[in-house]
């Protein structure tokens, strides 16, 4: 399986020498870096080539790596039915560069584009609906952004006297707290594996 | 079912007292051609008969209301009957989580429901939030929207104890015991 995986990533990147980065084949899948202008061929070519086949997407979604110049990934998981097989392509961009959108060569593909705008913000040249298509209506924000806060910024209610739902800003009667469960009695009893470990930040002498 | 009217409103074992009772109020009700009650009782007695819920699933709750429905649990023994349209429901169960982009929606049909209307609030999402409680896109208890009347716990609430949630509800009713909400 890997060998044949290994064959296909060199058979693609030899095809699309210049429009792909690299590949590797990791836990049984094969995954192709493109670079972002050129993504619209390489898709082509994996739906028509005799090869290849790729008819399906399955999926597109996004990663945000903050660290990053280019703190995005859009991924792309494409199905092949005919040749039983299923890549991944991986395209880096940033909140200000569009990625070219994939509609002309997989129309399924709008609605995922659509998703991925959505929760992270990352716009699709071409696209012909670009909207949100899960957030609330005048959402503000991208949430699965790393730098967007959790509880977000507006909570609703219903408001007695102006007889609808009105957005106001989140008050929380209780901050969120993350709990590392690792508690100050676990590591003493004898034969427990946490007792030589590293206690955590901020894991000493804290309690509720 | 017979009262006995000397005891104060206690329902009679099934047996020979009973069949007194009963046959009495039948015969008597055969002669005169009419029976004489209290209107709020009858009231009462005819509303928690026939709770007809909006069928408002929102989410995994939503299948353990399903269960209390089918033949298992059989809310229908209850006069339980889910409806399509709030304009003939009396009750609705939230059935799960109430998101932001949810509650104008769902305060609309709240709305258009006819009084008297009530409120079951089922699973810890419509609660309070639930293991959603931090999160940005859902409302933190579905009494921020509507005022409820009977909160079920549970991640998901047994069908049971939706079923108990809404013999709570008719307990309700039959105690405030009013005509007008």
């Amino acid at each position: 399986m890997d060998q044949a995986l290994l064959d296909l990533g060199e058979y693609i990147s030899a095809a699309l020498s210049q429009e792909v980065i690299d590949f590797e084949v990791r836990h049984d899948e094969l995954m192709v870096r493109v670079r972002r202008d050129n993504l619209v061929k390489v898709a082509m070519f994996l739906r028509d080539d005799v090869n290849c086949q790729f008819k399906q997407v399955v999926d597109i979604c996004g990663v945000d790596l903050p660290e990053r110049d280019e703190r995005f990934d859009v991924i792309y998981n494409l199905l092949s039915l005919v040749q039983n097989r299923r890549i991944r392509l991986k395209v880096a961009t940033d909140d200000v560069h569009p990625v070219p959108s994939i509609v002309s060569v997989y129309s399924a593909a709008g609605w995922y584009e659509r998703e991925v705008w959505d929760l992270f913000g990352v716009l699709f040249a071409d696209n012909p609906d670009l909207r949100r298509i899960m957030t609330d209506y005048g959402f503000e924000g991208h949430p699965l952004r790393k730098d967007f806060p959790l509880t977000g910024y507006v909570e609703v209610r219903y408001d007695d006297e102006q007889k609808r739902v009105v957005y106001e800003p989140v008050k929380l009667t209780q901050e969120f707290r993350s709990f590392d469960f690792l508690s100050p009695w676990e590591g003493m009893l004898p034969g427990d594996e946490k007792a030589t470990a590293e206690p955590a930040e901020g894991d000493k002498g804290e309690g509720a | 079912m017979g009262v006995d009217p000397t005891s104060g409103g206690a329902p009679l074992a099934p047996g020979a007292e009973q069949d007194a009772v009963l046959y009495q109020v039948t015969e008597s009700l055969k002669e005169k051609g009419f029976v004489v009650a209290q209107l709020d009782k009858v009231v009462n007695w005819a509303r928690t008969g026939s709770m007809w819920p909006m069928t408002f699933g929102l989410a995994c709750c939503a299948v353990e209301m399903i269960h209390a429905y089918c033949s298992r649990y059989d809310l229908d023994r209850f006069g339980v009957v889910p409806r399509p349209s709030p304009r003939q429901a009396d009750l609705i169960i939230v059935a799960g989580t109430l998101t932001n982009k949810m509650a104008p929606a769902f305060r609309k049909i709240y709305d258009q429901m006819a009084e008297p209307r009530y409120v079951i609030s089922m699973g810890s999402c419509a609660n309070g939030g639930g293991y959603y409680h931090y999160s940005y896109s859902v409302v933190r208890g579905c009494d921020r929207v509507v005022p409820v009347d009977v909160y079920v716990p549970g991640c998901p609430p047994t069908a049971e104890a939706l079923v108990y949630g809404v013999m709570q509800l008719q307990k309700k009713i039959r105690r405030t015991g009013t005509l007008w909400r």
